[in-house]
């Protein structure tokens, strides 16, 4: 923000809501990485940790609520302060929504533990890192107010989308190949599936961010990769298999 | 920005005032340099700005109440129905019952709330006779809200009336010559807040019938009550355009700075 308000306690309520966002921004950003160490290490115990952790996030959002309100009835604001209020209301239902998602996935990792290991629960680091990183970049261009960063968050989301159709291949074909896989093979669809909503809300966001530093809305699609929704995978050659 | 015209930008079809490249100086001192802006029919415009940066001369040009200021010249248009208002043969009384005004004290006459409302209707001899005058009084009272609460004290003097009613009864007043616009210099700054909302209500059914411009400094009444806003700093128009689009993204870091209450 450019320059400070005549009235000091105004800018300090401003500051403390967009504080308020970041830490709520952060857990969520670690309680995802937890999420997905669980499941890479297949360690129950954080899994569980991770879950009981949520309530931290749904609390703040509880917070900035209050916040919110109570800056719009007694400062009304006005442009971009308004558009920071409001940014601030939309980001952390986003950011909370993220959370539920970080939980559920913690929750699979419990049940993934238990069952066999299958391959492709080795690409799932790789897509939570590339959320994380948005998650990161997407909290900075709010900080910074950087409309460009945001832009470039944006931009980002079909990434997430192209992995998340590829593991969909993928486990497909695993399920085909071995009806044992099916379990495991679900649950990890829905972590990708999380993993990739979060993606969702993390590009929503920065839209979000977008709009709040230059008054206008990104208008242009963003870049949509293949939607996994209409993919038919091949069913794999029976050549000499186990033929089960 | 779609909705944000700059001071130089031409045209919107329903304009009702344009005032054109406006200059004003008081004696050496330049006020006003260069307001170009259209001001829309039946829609509230509001103006804002910082005290000093020129609406009230601004306002004033529009119904030549500049004229009565000796020090006071002008260079530049302003027209109405597409004629200038600074032409020579332009009756100025006339002009300031098609443009009325309304100012920051209420300043009933002293005379009885009746005749503050038939004075004009008196002069401009627009009542054929009293049953016509009763009726324009009558009627006036009544789009402002007054009738209910003076009917039976219409002989009582304008300056009994509490702050909000002598408010209403100088807009009584003014739409009782059927002006087409009416210019309000910070009405409601001496109002309570029922009093002003009251005045805001009115302002809102007015429009259906008048176009009007306001001064106000009180944001969240420019934003409440108007249309169009326009935002004036160090005698230039910086700014004007939907009411909405000013309130909500300025394209200009000195309207944002004002409106947010920052340093300029
Ligand atoms: N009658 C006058 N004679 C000389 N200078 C004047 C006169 N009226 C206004 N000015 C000057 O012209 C400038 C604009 O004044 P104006 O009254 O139009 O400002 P304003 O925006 O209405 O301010 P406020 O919000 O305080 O009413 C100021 O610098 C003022 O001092
Ligand atoms: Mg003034």
């Amino acid at each position: 923000m450019t320059s400070e308000h005549i009235v000091k306690s105004y800018d300090a309520e401003l500051n403390h809501l967009n504080e308020t966002i970041l830490k709520m921004g952060g857990l969520a950003e670690s309680q995802l990485a937890e999420a997905i160490k669980a499941i890479a290490t297949r360690d129950p115990e954080l899994a569980m940790e991770t879950v009981r952790g949520d309530p931290r996030i749904d609390a703040l959002e509880a917070d900035i609520d209050h916040q919110a309100v109570r800056l719009l009835a007694l400062r009304q604001p006005m442009a971009r302060d308004l558009r920071n209020i409001l940014a601030a209301l939309k980001i952390s239902s986003a950011i909370e929504r993220i959370g539920d998602y970080a939980a559920n996935v913690a929750k699979r990792a419990v049940t993934l533990s238990e069952s066999p290991p299958v391959r492709p629960a080795g690409t799932i680091p790789r897509m939570g890192r590339l959320v994380q990183r948005m998650i990161k970049d997407v909290l900075d261009a709010y900080t910074e107010g950087d409309a460009e960063k945001a832009k470039a968050v944006w931009a980002r989301d079909h990434e997430v989308d192209d992995i998340y159709n590829s593991l969909f291949r993928e486990l497909l074909t695993y399920m085909m190949e071995d009806p044992r896989n099916i379990g495991p093979c679900t649950h990890l669809l829905f972590v990708a599936k999380n993993i990739e909503r979060i993606g969702d809300h993390t590009t929503n966001m920065a839209e979000i961010i977008y709009f709040m530093v230059t008054g206008n809305t990104l208008l242009e699609s963003r870049p949509k990769g293949e939607d996994a929704s209409f993919a038919h995978p091949e069913p794999p050659q029976k050549d000499g298999g186990d033929g089960r | 920005m779609l909705d944000t015209m700059t001071a130089t930008a031409t045209g919107i079809s329903n304009a009702i005032l344009r005032a054109k490249n406006l200059d004003v100086f008081y004696g050496e001192k330049q006020a006003l340099f260069s307001v170009g802006i259209d001001i829309p029919e039946r829609e509230i415009t509001a103006l804002i700005g910082p005290s000093g940066c020129g609406k009230s001369t601004f306002l004033r040009c529009l119904n030549r109440m500049n004229d009565t200021i000796p020090s006071c010249t002008i260079r530049g248009t302003v027209e109405i129905g597409g004629h200038d208002i600074y032409a020579r043969d332009v009756d100025v009384v006339e002009l300031r019952r098609r443009v009325g005004m309304v100012f920051q004290k209420p300043n009933p006459f002293p005379k009885s709330i009746y005749d503050n409302v038939a004075y004009g209707p008196r002069i401009h001899g627009l009542a054929a006779d009293k049953g016509e005058l009763d009726e324009i009084v009558y009627s006036c009272l009544e789009r402002t809200g007054l009738l209910g609460e003076v009917r039976d004290r219409l002989d009582a003097p304008g300056t009994s009336l509490s702050g909000g009613q002598q408010q209403r009864l100088c807009i009584a007043r003014a739409i009782a010559v059927s002006p087409e616009v009416i210019l309000m210099d910070e009405p409601c700054s001496a109002l309570d807040p029922i009093a002003t909302a009251r005045v805001e209500e009115l302002m809102e059914e007015l429009r259906r019938n008048y176009t009007i411009v306001i001064v106000t400094h009180n944001m969240q009444q420019a934003a409440r009550v108007s249309q169009h806003t326009a935002f004036f700093h160090l005698g230039t128009l910086v700014e004007w355009g939907a009411t909405e689009q000013i309130f909500t993204s300025p394209s200009d870091e000195r309207t944002q700075g004002y409106i947010t209450g920052r340093y300029g």
